[in-house]
């Protein structure tokens, strides 16, 4: 007889591992993905690998250097590299794609300590940087099928685009069929995507509802076109693939509303008075900060548990 | 009434419509003093002393513990140490057996007028918490606040055992009669006899005994772990939340095991105390998974034997379910009074522990609403205020959030370690 195993109770498990969960996310992702590539063409395809295998590459590089265990087989940096693509326009150069997917996985994740331990969304951290650093290329949008350049000046995103006689009617942003970043177009796909993944129970819909409902409410009371505004631009793609990051948004339900609510707030505060004409990532990035002290204050209640005794 | 949170476990109960079979009486049987929770016994015989099942041969003069008596008739062997699987260390009596089982003449039904008396039965019959705590039962019955509401813990919540099923199928008259017994001789009003909803047998025919009678209620447990926990089991049947440091008693109610009361209902008829366990023998090493009934003192190599398992092949090896169990070291440790299951396995993978992701799986499943993702952090960096505000005292070791857990995290585990680092008033 072998020596027996001893461990501690349970000694059952489920098979939910990490990589199942980023798995089901990657297949989330993938409607999405899809309309985006065939909307804006094999760029977006390309752009998309150059992203997953930087992000992937930075993560073994950086967790080599690091003499730590290497982590890229959770798919986790497969996950942050998709999500970073899709929050970029087709045409990005390729290098800065990989400055993005530096950023995102070697600054925002690694040095915090890797998977669960980042305090911001890599992707969106990603997307902001290459915003700042290269505002004219991250707004140089192409026209879906025709790939014809879109006039940045004028704004040929559909969100400059509201209010006025060229805004696009809710069935072609419904369908995606206006410029964008390769991800962000289509609700429809990353509403199926969003579904999927509450379906298996990867996410609760908590914060996804609650950022699409105040800023839908806060853009009706304040006059504005309430769907317009969450089929417009990348609110649909930022509420349930990004508001729903386990490492970056709150545990618990209460949390995630709360969580939710400041993004609606903060991207309806951005978009109405604000210079950019998109507020999602910074309202996920502001949200992401604020996060520890949510989480400070929507500690789930045990049950029997005395209250706290003070001055202890 | 807030919902607790809970599991969806596999229930794989494979024995549970196989008869319980008694197990053939061993060659030597080796009876630890300790197998409740309380003061170890000091053995009452000495080497070569002969023995008759239902003999006392051990004995504490601490309130807080529970008599031993012995499982067959034979010799003294030795005394030996033993060392249980929580590592504490006490006294076994080791018995050869001589194969006839003669009854003691110490075995007579006891004389039960009144509530002292009946006390002084409980003690005397060698019960403990049949459910898996072993808790002496006498303790429990003499609470100092006033107790309205019996809860009977048919729930057998974990997976694999069906002992306690089998017990509830084949003597449903001794569980009516000890309910009766315990709330008579305790002057409790109401009994609650509480069953998982996947034994719908047993639920049927409780309910068809106790039609009539308005004093035991059948209550139906929704199928999700942990239901036999105690604070679960007790706000799931009455609404009643056990408040932290206070006992369900301070709650007016009395958990108690099915077994036990069926065991008190047989002690006080025949006046036989408790020599024998119940057990499920299962798991994949195992080739014929059984119900068995076996002497206290049995060792585990015996009833696997039993079973046509294969011992070579034994890769882990657990005393209770999978959840809650002990895994244990050496399988020719003894079967003792609060041995429900004894699971064999040829295969056991262990899972690599990695970085908690934060999906807050484990806050979800926990019953007792618990964050063991913020405890983990905080005992990591041994924040004793945040462990203390946290309440992880609380814990009761269910193992959901481990169970559930994508990085295989140990959180019931490290839950355990930080109680330890909490200090006690």
């Amino acid at each position: 007889m072998n020596r027996l195993i001893v461990s501690p109770s349970p000694h059952d498990e489920n098979y939910t591992k990490t990589s199942t969960i980023m798995l089901n996310v990657i297949i989330a992702l993938m409607p999405a993905l899809i309309v985006g590539c065939v909307y804006f063409g094999l760029r977006s395809l390309l752009l998309t690998a150059v992203c997953v295998a930087s992000c992937v590459l930075f993560e073994f590089l950086a967790r080599k250097l690091m003499k730590r265990e290497n982590t890229i087989s959770d798919l986790s940096a497969v996950v942050t590299g998709i999500i970073l693509a899709m929050n970029l326009p087709p045409t990005l150069p390729l290098w800065m794609a990989v400055i993005g997917s530096f950023f995102a996985i070697v600054v925002v994740k690694q040095l915090f300590g890797g998977i669960g331990q980042n305090f911001a969304n890599p992707a969106i951290t990603g997307r902001i940087v290459l915003m700042v650093s290269f505002p004219a290329a991250m707004t140089h949008w192409t026209a879906p099928f025709t790939h014809e350049v879109l006039d940045g000046v004028s704004g040929a995103t559909p969100l400059p685009l509201a209010g006025t006689d060229k805004a696009l009617s809710y069935l072609d942003l419904f369908l995606g069929k206006s410029g964008g970043c390769l991800g962000e177009t289509c609700a429809l796909a990353l509403l199926i995507g969003g579904l999927y993944l509450a379906a298996r129970r990867i996410i609760s819909l908590a914060a996804p509802l609650s950022f699409i409902g105040s800023l839908f409410i806060l853009t009706w009371i304040s006059g504005g076109d309430p769907v317009y505004q969450i089929l417009a631009g990348g609110v649909f793609l930022g509420a349930f693939f990004m508001a729903t990051d386990y490492a970056t948004t709150p545990i618990s339900t209460k949390g995630k509303i709360i969580f939710g609510l400041g993004c609606g707030i903060f991207t309806f505060v951005i978009r109405k008075f604000g210079s950019y004409p998109e507020g999602v990532s910074f309202s996920i990035l502001l949200m992401n900060v604020l996060t520890p002290y949510i989480e400070q204050l929507t500690r789930t209640k045990v049950l029997g548990a005395k209250e706290a005794e003070k001055n202890e | 009434m807030k919902k607790l949170n809970g599991i969806k476990l596999k229930h794989r109960k494979n024995t549970e419509n196989s008869a319980t079979v008694e197990l053939p009486v061993p060659a030597i049987v080796r009876i630890p003093m300790s197998m409740h929770m309380g003061a170890p016994c000091t053995p009452l015989v000495k080497v070569g002393d002969t023995v008759k099942v239902g003999q006392k041969i051990g004995e504490s003069d601490a309130a807080f513990s529970v008599p031993v008596h012995s499982s067959v008739s034979g010799t003294v062997k030795a005394l030996s140490d033993y060392r249980n699987a929580m590592g504490n260390v006490c006294k076994a009596v080791e018995i050869e057996t001589d194969g006839k089982q003669e009854v003691s003449e110490e075995v007579k039904p006891p004389v039960v007028t009144d509530k002292e008396s009946f006390i002084k039965a409980v003690r005397e019959s060698g019960s403990c918490g049949l459910g898996g705590a072993g808790f002496p039962t006498h303790i429990k019955m003499n609470p100092k606040s006033d107790i309205d509401t019996l809860i009977i813990n048919g729930a057998e919540w974990e997976p694999y055992i069906a002992a306690d099923y089998r017990e509830m199928l084949e003597h449903p008259d001794d569980i009516i009669g000890g309910i009766n017994l315990v709330k008579d001789m305790l002057g409790i009003r109401q009994a609650k006899l509480a069953i998982e909803a996947n034994k719908p047998e047993a639920i049927k025919n409780f309910n068809e005994m106790a039609a009539k009678d308005d004093s035991i209620d059948i209550i139906t447990l929704p199928s999700s772990y942990p239901q036999g926990a105690e604070k679960v089991i007790i706000y799931n049947s009455t609404g009643r939340i056990v408040n932290e440091g206070t006992l369900p008693a301070d709650a007016g109610v009395i958990v108690m095991h099915v077994s036990t009361v069926a065991l008190l209902y047989r002690y006080c008829k025949d006046g036989m105390q408790v020599t024998t366990r119940r057990m499920t023998v299962d798991g994949n090493a195992v080739g014929e998974p059984k119900n068995v009934l076996a002497p206290i003192g049995t060792s585990f190599r015996e009833v696997m034997e039993f079973c046509k398992t294969d011992i070579d092949a034994l890769k882990k090896v657990i005393a209770g379910g999978p959840m809650m169990g002990m895994s244990v070291p050496d399988i020719d440790m003894p079967v003792v009074k609060t041995s429900n299951a004894l699971l064999a396995f040829r295969s056991y993978d262990e899972r690599k522990t990695s970085s908690c992701i934060r999906c807050g799986r484990c806050v979800n499943v926990c019953p007792l609403g618990l964050m063991p993702a913020e405890i983990d952090k905080a005992y990591r960096i041994k924040d004793i205020d945040d462990l203390k505000k946290l309440k992880v005292t609380l814990c009761m070791n269910c193992g959901s959030c481990t169970y559930v857990c994508p990085a295989n995290r140990k959180l019931a585990e490290t839950n355990q370690l930080a109680k330890a680092l909490i200090p006690r008033k």
